[in-house]
Protein backbone atom coordinates (compact mmCIF):
# COMPACT_ATOMS: atom_id res chain seq x y z
CA UNK A 1 0.00 0.00 0.00
CA UNK A 2 2.39 2.42 1.06
CA UNK A 3 5.35 1.44 -1.69
CA UNK A 4 1.82 1.50 -4.22
CA UNK A 5 1.66 5.03 -3.09
CA UNK A 6 5.22 5.71 -3.28
CA UNK A 7 5.79 4.44 -6.73
CA UNK A 8 2.67 6.12 -7.88
CA UNK A 9 4.21 9.35 -6.74
CA UNK A 10 7.63 9.09 -8.57
CA UNK A 11 5.63 8.26 -11.70
CA UNK A 12 3.39 11.85 -11.43
CA UNK A 13 6.87 13.48 -10.97
CA UNK A 14 8.70 11.91 -14.25
CA UNK A 15 5.27 12.43 -15.51
CA UNK A 16 5.70 16.46 -14.80
CA UNK A 17 9.00 15.78 -16.09
CA UNK A 18 7.78 14.84 -19.63
CA UNK A 19 5.44 17.63 -19.38
CA UNK A 20 7.54 20.65 -18.70
CA UNK A 21 9.35 20.22 -21.77
CA UNK A 22 9.99 23.72 -24.34
CA UNK A 23 7.19 23.22 -26.68
CA UNK A 24 9.30 23.87 -29.99
CA UNK A 25 5.85 24.83 -31.88
CA UNK A 26 4.72 27.72 -29.41
CA UNK A 27 1.81 28.72 -31.36
CA UNK A 28 0.06 25.33 -31.69
CA UNK A 29 0.26 25.59 -28.05
CA UNK A 30 -1.02 28.72 -28.07
CA UNK A 31 -4.22 27.83 -30.26
CA UNK A 32 -4.28 24.88 -27.97
CA UNK A 33 -4.58 26.93 -25.01
CA UNK A 34 -6.95 29.37 -26.06
CA UNK A 35 -9.44 26.11 -26.95
CA UNK A 36 -9.12 24.48 -23.50
CA UNK A 37 -9.50 28.14 -21.85
CA UNK A 38 -13.12 28.04 -23.46
CA UNK A 39 -13.65 23.70 -22.44
CA UNK A 40 -12.09 24.27 -19.67
CA UNK A 41 -12.89 27.58 -18.02
CA UNK A 42 -15.58 29.20 -19.29
CA UNK A 43 -17.78 26.71 -19.13
CA UNK A 44 -17.42 26.10 -15.48
CA UNK A 45 -18.85 29.80 -15.19
CA UNK A 46 -22.42 29.33 -14.84
CA UNK A 47 -21.74 26.13 -12.34
CA UNK A 48 -19.41 28.45 -10.30
CA UNK A 49 -21.88 31.14 -9.91
CA UNK A 50 -24.94 29.06 -8.82
CA UNK A 51 -23.14 27.63 -5.63
CA UNK A 52 -21.64 30.71 -4.62
CA UNK A 53 -24.99 32.45 -4.59
CA UNK A 54 -26.41 29.79 -2.49
CA UNK A 55 -23.20 29.19 -0.42
CA UNK A 56 -23.46 32.64 0.30
CA UNK A 57 -27.06 32.43 1.18
CA UNK A 58 -26.97 29.46 3.69
CA UNK A 59 -23.74 30.98 5.11
CA UNK A 60 -26.00 34.13 6.28
CA UNK A 61 -28.63 32.24 7.01
CA UNK A 62 -26.52 30.21 9.30
CA UNK A 63 -24.53 32.76 10.88
CA UNK A 64 -27.66 35.18 12.08
CA UNK A 65 -29.60 32.23 13.48
CA UNK A 66 -26.38 31.33 15.46
CA UNK A 67 -25.86 35.34 16.63
CA UNK A 68 -28.91 35.63 17.03
CA UNK A 69 -28.22 37.96 20.01
CA UNK A 70 -28.80 41.94 20.30
CA UNK A 71 -25.69 42.87 21.39
CA UNK A 72 -24.16 41.19 18.36
CA UNK A 73 -24.64 43.90 15.51
CA UNK A 74 -24.95 42.75 12.21
CA UNK A 75 -21.88 44.27 10.58
CA UNK A 76 -20.25 41.33 12.49
CA UNK A 77 -22.29 38.44 10.78
CA UNK A 78 -21.56 40.12 7.52
CA UNK A 79 -17.86 39.88 8.67
CA UNK A 80 -18.11 36.10 9.78
CA UNK A 81 -19.77 35.56 6.83
CA UNK A 82 -17.36 37.34 4.64
CA UNK A 83 -14.55 35.24 5.89
CA UNK A 84 -15.84 32.56 5.51
CA UNK A 85 -16.54 32.80 1.62
CA UNK A 86 -12.92 34.50 1.05
CA UNK A 87 -10.61 32.40 3.23
CA UNK A 88 -12.41 28.95 2.54
CA UNK A 89 -15.58 28.50 0.84
CA UNK A 90 -14.38 30.05 -2.70
CA UNK A 91 -11.21 28.55 -2.92
CA UNK A 92 -11.51 25.14 -1.39
CA UNK A 93 -14.72 24.25 -2.16
CA UNK A 94 -14.90 25.63 -5.52
CA UNK A 95 -12.12 23.93 -6.18
CA UNK A 96 -13.40 20.41 -4.80
CA UNK A 97 -16.28 21.33 -7.20
CA UNK A 98 -14.03 22.37 -10.22
CA UNK A 99 -11.61 18.79 -9.31
CA UNK A 100 -14.68 17.09 -9.98
CA UNK A 101 -15.69 18.97 -13.47
CA UNK A 102 -12.68 20.28 -14.85
CA UNK A 103 -10.53 17.27 -13.54
CA UNK A 104 -12.70 14.32 -14.16
CA UNK A 105 -13.27 15.93 -17.87
CA UNK A 106 -9.28 15.91 -18.34
CA UNK A 107 -8.44 12.52 -16.82
CA UNK A 108 -11.22 10.60 -19.49
CA UNK A 109 -10.21 13.38 -22.34
CA UNK A 110 -6.74 11.85 -22.06
CA UNK A 111 -8.01 8.81 -21.02
CA UNK A 112 -9.51 7.97 -24.89
CA UNK A 113 -6.89 9.25 -26.04
CA UNK A 114 -4.87 6.88 -24.61
CA UNK A 115 -7.20 3.61 -25.92
CA UNK A 116 -7.99 4.95 -29.03
CA UNK A 117 -3.98 5.09 -29.91
CA UNK A 118 -4.74 8.76 -30.13
CA UNK A 119 -1.66 9.41 -28.65
CA UNK A 120 0.33 6.85 -30.39
CA UNK A 121 -0.41 8.87 -33.64
CA UNK A 122 0.96 12.17 -31.67
CA UNK A 123 4.21 9.89 -31.07
CA UNK A 124 4.21 8.96 -34.67
CA UNK A 125 4.36 12.76 -36.05
CA UNK A 126 6.94 13.45 -33.35
CA UNK A 127 4.59 15.69 -30.87
CA UNK A 128 5.45 14.60 -27.22
CA UNK A 129 1.93 14.04 -26.20
CA UNK A 130 2.61 14.37 -22.67
CA UNK A 131 3.75 18.32 -23.30
CA UNK A 132 1.13 19.06 -26.18
CA UNK A 133 -1.72 18.09 -24.43
CA UNK A 134 -1.51 18.67 -20.94
CA UNK A 135 0.72 22.40 -20.87
CA UNK A 136 -2.05 23.97 -22.30
CA UNK A 137 -4.44 22.34 -19.93
CA UNK A 138 -2.24 23.37 -17.31
CA UNK A 139 -1.74 27.17 -17.83
CA UNK A 140 -5.50 27.46 -18.37
CA UNK A 141 -6.76 25.78 -15.33
CA UNK A 142 -3.98 28.48 -13.87
CA UNK A 143 -5.33 31.43 -15.22
CA UNK A 144 -8.63 30.58 -14.75
CA UNK A 145 -9.56 29.14 -11.41
CA UNK A 146 -8.13 32.10 -9.53
CA UNK A 147 -10.43 33.94 -12.14
CA UNK A 148 -13.20 31.73 -10.93
CA UNK A 149 -12.63 31.85 -7.30
CA UNK A 150 -12.72 35.86 -7.19
CA UNK A 151 -15.61 35.57 -8.82
CA UNK A 152 -17.24 32.81 -6.52
CA UNK A 153 -16.30 35.07 -3.88
CA UNK A 154 -18.25 38.73 -5.18
CA UNK A 155 -21.25 36.71 -5.64
CA UNK A 156 -20.80 34.61 -2.46
CA UNK A 157 -21.10 38.10 -0.61
CA UNK A 158 -23.90 38.92 -3.40
CA UNK A 159 -25.81 35.75 -1.87
CA UNK A 160 -25.23 36.50 1.28
CA UNK A 161 -26.49 40.15 1.32
CA UNK A 162 -29.54 38.95 -0.51
CA UNK A 163 -30.49 35.65 1.67
CA UNK A 164 -30.09 38.09 4.86
CA UNK A 165 -32.09 40.80 3.21
CA UNK A 166 -35.17 38.59 1.43
CA UNK A 167 -35.39 36.55 4.82
CA UNK A 168 -35.23 39.80 7.06
CA UNK A 169 -32.58 38.12 8.58
CA UNK A 170 -30.35 41.27 9.06
CA UNK A 171 -30.66 45.09 8.50
CA UNK A 172 -29.10 45.63 5.21
CA UNK A 173 -27.31 49.00 5.90
CA UNK A 174 -25.44 47.42 8.71
CA UNK A 175 -24.63 43.96 7.20
CA UNK A 176 -23.88 45.50 3.77
CA UNK A 177 -21.37 48.02 5.99
CA UNK A 178 -19.49 45.22 7.67
CA UNK A 179 -18.70 43.67 4.63
CA UNK A 180 -16.04 46.42 4.28
CA UNK A 181 -14.69 46.22 8.28
CA UNK A 182 -11.51 45.25 9.43
CA UNK A 183 -10.72 43.62 6.09
CA UNK A 184 -7.13 41.69 6.03
CA UNK A 185 -6.12 42.27 2.19
CA UNK A 186 -3.74 39.53 2.87
CA UNK A 187 -6.66 37.12 3.07
CA UNK A 188 -7.00 37.83 -0.59
CA UNK A 189 -3.45 36.52 -1.32
CA UNK A 190 -3.69 33.46 0.93
CA UNK A 191 -6.67 32.28 -0.98
CA UNK A 192 -5.56 33.27 -4.65
CA UNK A 193 -2.43 31.30 -3.59
CA UNK A 194 -4.22 28.56 -2.49
CA UNK A 195 -6.24 28.46 -5.85
CA UNK A 196 -3.62 28.41 -7.76
CA UNK A 197 -1.88 25.59 -6.15
CA UNK A 198 -5.32 23.89 -6.51
CA UNK A 199 -5.45 24.66 -10.37
CA UNK A 200 -1.80 23.21 -9.99
CA UNK A 201 -3.27 19.56 -8.37
CA UNK A 202 -6.43 19.75 -10.57
CA UNK A 203 -5.32 20.06 -13.81
CA UNK A 204 -1.30 17.61 -13.27
CA UNK A 205 -3.14 14.97 -11.25
CA UNK A 206 -5.91 14.35 -13.29
CA UNK A 207 -3.84 14.46 -16.16
CA UNK A 208 -1.54 11.81 -14.67
CA UNK A 209 -4.28 9.27 -14.11
CA UNK A 210 -5.91 10.16 -17.74
CA UNK A 211 -2.73 9.64 -19.38
CA UNK A 212 -1.64 6.24 -18.18
CA UNK A 213 -4.76 4.56 -18.53
CA UNK A 214 -4.32 1.32 -19.99
CA UNK A 215 -6.64 -0.83 -21.32
CA UNK A 216 -10.31 0.08 -22.77
CA UNK A 217 -13.48 2.28 -21.60
CA UNK A 218 -13.85 0.86 -18.70
CA UNK A 219 -10.35 1.46 -17.61
CA UNK A 220 -10.88 5.30 -18.33
CA UNK A 221 -14.16 5.50 -15.96
CA UNK A 222 -12.15 3.76 -13.56
CA UNK A 223 -9.37 6.60 -14.07
CA UNK A 224 -11.94 9.49 -14.10
CA UNK A 225 -12.98 8.47 -10.50
CA UNK A 226 -9.70 7.25 -8.98
CA UNK A 227 -8.31 11.16 -10.24
CA UNK A 228 -11.13 12.80 -8.70
CA UNK A 229 -10.53 11.03 -5.21
CA UNK A 230 -6.66 11.42 -5.35
CA UNK A 231 -7.30 15.27 -6.37
CA UNK A 232 -9.88 15.81 -3.55
CA UNK A 233 -7.46 14.16 -1.27
CA UNK A 234 -4.78 16.23 -2.34
CA UNK A 235 -6.41 19.36 -1.99
CA UNK A 236 -7.79 19.01 1.12
CA UNK A 237 -3.87 17.91 2.29
CA UNK A 238 -2.67 20.88 0.70
CA UNK A 239 -4.96 23.19 2.49
CA UNK A 240 -4.41 22.49 5.56
CA UNK A 241 -0.74 22.78 4.83
CA UNK A 242 -0.80 26.14 3.11
CA UNK A 243 -3.19 28.02 5.96
CA UNK A 244 -0.67 26.16 8.32
CA UNK A 245 2.30 27.85 5.99
CA UNK A 246 0.88 31.51 5.63
CA UNK A 247 -1.83 32.40 8.61
CA UNK A 248 0.46 31.25 11.38
CA UNK B 1 13.77 0.36 -47.53
CA UNK B 2 13.08 -0.63 -44.29
CA UNK B 3 15.17 -3.38 -43.21
CA UNK B 4 14.49 -5.29 -40.05
CA UNK B 5 16.92 -7.56 -38.10
CA UNK B 6 17.10 -9.94 -35.38
CA UNK B 7 14.96 -8.00 -33.25
CA UNK B 8 13.26 -9.47 -29.95
CA UNK B 9 10.67 -8.18 -28.09
CA UNK B 10 9.09 -9.32 -24.75
CA UNK B 11 6.91 -7.55 -22.15
CA UNK B 12 7.74 -9.11 -18.87
CA UNK B 13 7.33 -12.76 -19.17
CA UNK B 14 6.20 -12.40 -22.37
CA UNK B 15 8.18 -13.13 -25.47
CA UNK B 16 6.64 -11.60 -28.37
CA UNK B 17 8.94 -11.24 -30.78
CA UNK B 18 11.53 -13.59 -31.29
CA UNK B 19 13.77 -12.58 -33.98
CA UNK B 20 12.91 -11.53 -37.54
CA UNK B 21 14.81 -10.47 -40.34
CA UNK B 22 12.59 -8.89 -42.86
CA UNK B 23 12.46 -6.41 -45.57
CA UNK B 24 9.97 -3.84 -46.51
CA UNK B 25 10.51 -3.07 -50.30
CA UNK B 26 9.86 0.65 -51.40
CA UNK B 27 7.21 1.20 -54.09
CA UNK B 28 5.53 -2.16 -52.90
CA UNK B 29 2.63 -2.96 -50.36
CA UNK B 30 4.39 -5.32 -47.77
CA UNK B 31 1.69 -7.03 -45.99
CA UNK B 32 1.89 -9.13 -42.07
CA UNK B 33 -0.32 -11.56 -41.91
CA UNK B 34 -0.84 -14.22 -39.00
CA UNK B 35 -3.44 -14.93 -36.33
CA UNK B 36 -4.71 -12.88 -33.76
CA UNK B 37 -1.59 -12.27 -30.77
CA UNK B 38 1.14 -13.63 -33.49
CA UNK B 39 2.79 -10.66 -32.93
CA UNK B 40 1.58 -8.25 -35.62
CA UNK B 41 1.07 -4.92 -34.04
CA UNK B 42 4.05 -5.27 -31.70
CA UNK B 43 6.36 -5.72 -35.20
CA UNK B 44 4.38 -2.49 -36.79
CA UNK B 45 5.08 -0.29 -33.53
CA UNK B 46 8.80 -1.70 -33.18
CA UNK B 47 9.27 -0.54 -36.68
CA UNK B 48 7.57 2.71 -36.32
CA UNK B 49 9.92 2.92 -32.50
CA UNK B 50 6.80 3.41 -30.84
CA UNK B 51 7.98 0.40 -28.20
CA UNK B 52 11.63 0.27 -28.07
CA UNK B 53 13.10 -3.06 -29.01
CA UNK B 54 15.33 -5.31 -26.57
CA UNK B 55 17.45 -6.59 -29.54
CA UNK B 56 18.29 -5.67 -33.00
CA UNK B 57 18.16 -3.00 -35.78
CA UNK B 58 15.93 -1.21 -37.98
CA UNK B 59 17.35 0.66 -40.65
CA UNK B 60 15.40 3.18 -43.14
CA UNK B 61 17.05 3.43 -46.16
CA UNK B 62 20.48 3.00 -44.58
CA UNK B 63 19.53 4.93 -41.12
CA UNK B 64 19.75 3.02 -38.26
CA UNK B 65 16.82 3.69 -35.57
CA UNK B 66 18.36 4.36 -32.36
CA UNK B 67 21.80 5.47 -33.63
CA UNK B 68 20.24 8.42 -35.13
CA UNK B 69 20.47 12.00 -32.96
CA UNK B 70 17.19 13.96 -32.11
CA UNK B 71 17.62 16.28 -35.14
CA UNK B 72 17.52 13.04 -37.74
CA UNK B 73 14.88 11.37 -35.39
CA UNK B 74 12.55 14.40 -35.83
CA UNK B 75 13.54 14.30 -39.52
CA UNK B 76 12.38 10.67 -40.15
CA UNK B 77 8.93 10.98 -38.07
CA UNK B 78 8.30 13.63 -40.60
CA UNK B 79 8.81 11.21 -43.19
CA UNK B 80 6.87 8.19 -41.37
CA UNK B 81 2.93 8.09 -41.89
CA UNK B 82 0.68 5.76 -39.82
CA UNK B 83 -2.76 4.65 -40.37
CA UNK B 84 -4.21 3.23 -37.24
CA UNK B 85 -6.72 0.04 -36.39
CA UNK B 86 -9.55 2.47 -34.82
CA UNK B 87 -7.97 5.25 -37.25
CA UNK B 88 -7.38 7.65 -34.02
CA UNK B 89 -8.36 10.96 -35.50
CA UNK B 90 -8.45 13.71 -32.74
CA UNK B 91 -12.29 13.70 -31.78
CA UNK B 92 -11.49 17.74 -30.25
CA UNK B 93 -10.50 18.88 -33.87
CA UNK B 94 -12.66 18.92 -37.44
CA UNK B 95 -11.53 16.99 -40.34
CA UNK B 96 -9.62 19.56 -41.71
CA UNK B 97 -8.03 20.37 -38.37
CA UNK B 98 -6.91 16.18 -38.45
CA UNK B 99 -5.37 16.54 -41.86
CA UNK B 100 -3.58 20.04 -40.96
CA UNK B 101 -1.86 19.04 -37.50
CA UNK B 102 0.95 17.80 -39.57
CA UNK B 103 1.31 20.63 -41.05
CA UNK B 104 0.76 23.18 -38.51
CA UNK B 105 3.65 21.61 -36.35
CA UNK B 106 6.52 20.35 -39.28
CA UNK B 107 5.33 22.07 -42.57
CA UNK B 108 7.01 25.39 -43.75
CA UNK B 109 4.09 26.44 -45.86
CA UNK B 110 1.77 29.30 -45.85
CA UNK B 111 -1.75 29.40 -44.45
CA UNK B 112 -3.23 29.17 -48.23
CA UNK B 113 -0.51 26.74 -49.18
CA UNK B 114 -1.85 24.48 -46.56
CA UNK B 115 -5.44 24.57 -47.12
CA UNK B 116 -4.30 23.55 -50.63
CA UNK B 117 -2.38 20.81 -49.40
CA UNK B 118 -5.14 19.66 -47.16
CA UNK B 119 -8.04 19.96 -49.74
CA UNK B 120 -5.59 17.85 -52.22
CA UNK B 121 -5.21 14.86 -49.53
CA UNK B 122 -8.57 14.80 -48.53
CA UNK B 123 -9.99 14.72 -51.82
CA UNK B 124 -7.51 12.37 -52.61
CA UNK B 125 -9.27 9.70 -50.73
CA UNK B 126 -12.44 10.82 -52.11
CA UNK B 127 -13.69 12.50 -48.81
CA UNK B 128 -16.53 15.61 -50.32
CA UNK B 129 -15.45 19.22 -49.30
CA UNK B 130 -18.67 19.51 -47.16
CA UNK B 131 -17.44 16.77 -44.72
CA UNK B 132 -14.04 19.16 -44.08
CA UNK B 133 -16.16 21.01 -40.93
CA UNK B 134 -16.93 17.72 -39.73
CA UNK B 135 -16.02 16.41 -36.17
CA UNK B 136 -14.53 12.72 -36.70
CA UNK B 137 -17.24 11.43 -34.60
CA UNK B 138 -20.48 12.88 -37.29
CA UNK B 139 -18.55 10.06 -40.36
CA UNK B 140 -18.64 6.64 -40.96
CA UNK B 141 -16.05 4.02 -40.01
CA UNK B 142 -14.87 4.09 -43.81
CA UNK B 143 -14.58 7.36 -43.70
CA UNK B 144 -12.66 7.80 -40.55
CA UNK B 145 -10.72 5.51 -42.04
CA UNK B 146 -9.87 7.39 -45.38
CA UNK B 147 -9.16 11.10 -43.22
CA UNK B 148 -6.47 8.98 -41.31
CA UNK B 149 -4.93 7.86 -44.79
CA UNK B 150 -5.42 11.51 -45.97
CA UNK B 151 -4.04 12.78 -42.25
CA UNK B 152 -0.84 10.24 -42.82
CA UNK B 153 -0.03 11.41 -46.25
CA UNK B 154 -0.21 14.91 -45.54
CA UNK B 155 3.29 15.63 -45.45
CA UNK B 156 4.83 13.47 -48.24
CA UNK B 157 6.19 10.73 -46.38
CA UNK B 158 8.33 8.18 -47.64
CA UNK B 159 6.83 5.84 -45.43
CA UNK B 160 3.42 4.61 -44.73
CA UNK B 161 2.51 1.94 -42.28
CA UNK B 162 -1.27 0.46 -41.54
CA UNK B 163 -2.43 -1.35 -38.68
CA UNK B 164 -5.67 -3.61 -40.13
CA UNK B 165 -6.68 -0.52 -42.33
CA UNK B 166 -10.09 -2.32 -43.22
CA UNK B 167 -10.59 -3.89 -39.88
CA UNK B 168 -14.71 -3.35 -39.25
CA UNK B 169 -15.27 -1.94 -42.50
CA UNK B 170 -17.72 -4.02 -44.79
CA UNK B 171 -16.14 -6.12 -48.01
CA UNK B 172 -16.62 -3.31 -50.51
CA UNK B 173 -15.59 -0.51 -48.71
CA UNK B 174 -12.71 -3.07 -47.38
CA UNK B 175 -11.62 -2.81 -51.32
CA UNK B 176 -11.94 0.50 -51.85
CA UNK B 177 -8.81 1.34 -49.06
CA UNK B 178 -7.54 -1.48 -49.89
CA UNK B 179 -7.42 0.06 -53.24
CA UNK B 180 -6.69 3.61 -52.00
CA UNK B 181 -3.42 2.40 -50.40
CA UNK B 182 -2.36 0.59 -53.08
CA UNK B 183 -2.34 3.41 -55.40
CA UNK B 184 -1.12 6.00 -53.24
CA UNK B 185 1.74 3.64 -52.75
CA UNK B 186 2.54 3.14 -56.25
CA UNK B 187 1.91 6.81 -56.85
CA UNK B 188 4.12 8.28 -54.62
CA UNK B 189 6.66 5.34 -54.40
CA UNK B 190 6.17 5.09 -50.69
CA UNK B 191 7.33 1.86 -48.56
CA UNK B 192 4.17 0.82 -47.05
CA UNK B 193 3.85 -1.96 -44.33
CA UNK B 194 0.02 -3.29 -43.83
CA UNK B 195 -1.16 -5.27 -40.99
CA UNK B 196 -4.18 -7.50 -42.01
CA UNK B 197 -6.02 -10.39 -41.24
CA UNK B 198 -8.05 -10.09 -44.87
CA UNK B 199 -6.81 -12.81 -47.24
CA UNK B 200 -8.78 -10.68 -50.06
CA UNK B 201 -6.26 -7.59 -48.99
CA UNK B 202 -3.60 -10.61 -49.80
CA UNK B 203 -5.25 -11.13 -52.95
CA UNK B 204 -5.38 -7.65 -54.42
CA UNK B 205 -2.53 -5.36 -53.09
CA UNK B 206 -0.40 -7.98 -51.90
CA UNK B 207 3.14 -7.29 -53.61
CA UNK B 208 5.13 -8.81 -50.81
CA UNK B 209 3.41 -11.18 -48.46
CA UNK B 210 5.08 -12.10 -44.71
CA UNK B 211 3.40 -14.91 -42.59
CA UNK B 212 4.10 -14.16 -38.54
CA UNK B 213 3.48 -17.55 -36.64
CA UNK B 214 4.10 -16.96 -32.53
CA UNK B 215 6.47 -13.34 -32.91
CA UNK B 216 8.90 -15.22 -35.76
CA UNK B 217 8.52 -15.02 -39.36
CA UNK B 218 7.27 -18.26 -40.94
CA UNK B 219 7.25 -17.57 -44.67
CA UNK B 220 7.22 -14.60 -47.08
CA UNK B 221 6.93 -14.11 -50.91
CA UNK B 222 4.31 -12.46 -53.19
CA UNK B 223 0.90 -12.88 -53.70
CA UNK B 224 1.15 -14.81 -56.56
CA UNK B 225 3.28 -17.43 -54.46
CA UNK B 226 1.16 -17.33 -51.62
CA UNK B 227 -1.76 -19.67 -53.78
CA UNK B 228 0.85 -22.30 -55.11
CA UNK B 229 3.03 -22.63 -51.28
CA UNK B 230 3.10 -25.25 -50.71
CA UNK B 231 4.86 -24.36 -47.18
CA UNK B 232 3.34 -26.02 -44.32
CA UNK B 233 2.54 -22.79 -42.21
CA UNK B 234 1.16 -21.31 -45.39
CA UNK B 235 -1.30 -24.11 -46.19
CA UNK B 236 -2.25 -24.15 -42.60
CA UNK B 237 -2.56 -20.29 -42.60
CA UNK B 238 -4.40 -19.38 -45.70
CA UNK B 239 -6.39 -22.67 -46.49
CA UNK B 240 -8.27 -22.98 -43.45
CA UNK B 241 -11.42 -21.75 -44.94
CA UNK B 242 -13.44 -23.83 -47.42
CA UNK B 243 -13.61 -21.50 -49.85
CA UNK B 244 -9.54 -21.34 -50.14
CA UNK B 245 -9.47 -24.79 -50.15
CA UNK B 246 -11.58 -25.38 -53.14
CA UNK B 247 -10.21 -22.60 -54.83
CA UNK B 248 -6.98 -24.13 -54.53
CA UNK B 249 -7.85 -27.44 -55.75
CA UNK B 250 -9.86 -25.72 -58.68
CA UNK B 251 -6.37 -23.68 -59.35
CA UNK B 252 -4.37 -26.98 -59.12
CA UNK B 253 -6.86 -28.70 -61.50
CA UNK B 254 -6.97 -26.20 -64.20
N1 LIG C 1 1.70 -3.06 -24.49
C1 LIG C 1 1.68 -4.38 -24.26
N2 LIG C 1 1.94 -4.87 -23.03
C2 LIG C 1 1.95 -6.20 -22.80
N3 LIG C 1 1.68 -7.12 -23.72
C3 LIG C 1 1.40 -6.73 -24.95
C4 LIG C 1 1.39 -5.33 -25.30
N4 LIG C 1 1.10 -5.22 -26.61
C5 LIG C 1 0.93 -6.49 -27.06
N5 LIG C 1 1.12 -7.39 -26.08
C6 LIG C 1 1.02 -8.85 -26.24
O1 LIG C 1 1.75 -9.24 -27.37
C7 LIG C 1 1.09 -10.27 -28.09
C8 LIG C 1 0.96 -9.91 -29.55
O2 LIG C 1 0.07 -8.84 -29.67
P1 LIG C 1 -0.23 -8.07 -31.01
O3 LIG C 1 -1.12 -6.94 -30.66
O4 LIG C 1 1.03 -7.75 -31.72
O5 LIG C 1 -1.04 -9.16 -31.84
P2 LIG C 1 -1.59 -9.01 -33.28
O6 LIG C 1 -0.89 -10.02 -34.12
O7 LIG C 1 -1.54 -7.62 -33.74
O8 LIG C 1 -3.08 -9.48 -33.08
P3 LIG C 1 -4.42 -8.88 -33.71
O9 LIG C 1 -4.49 -9.50 -35.07
O10 LIG C 1 -5.48 -9.40 -32.82
O11 LIG C 1 -4.33 -7.41 -33.73
C9 LIG C 1 -0.26 -10.45 -27.41
O12 LIG C 1 -0.21 -11.67 -26.70
C10 LIG C 1 -0.39 -9.29 -26.48
O13 LIG C 1 -1.00 -9.70 -25.29
MG1 LIG D 1 -3.01 -6.05 -34.06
Amino acid sequence: MIYRFLDGLGRYFLFLGEVFHKPEHGREYLKSFFRELELLGFSSIALVSFISVFMGAVLTIQTAINLDDPFVPDSYIAIAVREGIVLEFAPTIVSLILAGKVGSNIASTLGTMRVTEQMDALRVMGINPASYLVLPKLFACLLFNPILIVFSMALGLVGGYYAGDFLNLVNTEVFLSGYFMEFNPFYIVYSLTKATVFAFIIATVSAYFGYNVEGGAVEVGKASTKSVVAMSFTIILFNYILTDLLLQ
Amino acid sequence: MIQVRGIHKSFGEQHVLRGIDVDFHEGQCNLIIGLSGSGKTVLLKSVLGLHSVDQGTISFDGRVLGDMGKKEVKVLRQEMGMVFQGSALFNSLTIAENVRLPLDFFGDMTEAEKDERVRFCLERVRIDPESFSKTPAELSGGMQKRVAIARAIVLNPKYLFCDEPNSGLDPETAIVIDQLIHEITHEFGMTTVINTHDMNSVLEIGDHVILMEKGVKAWEGTMEEVMDSDDSAVVEYVFRSNLFKKLRAALKKA
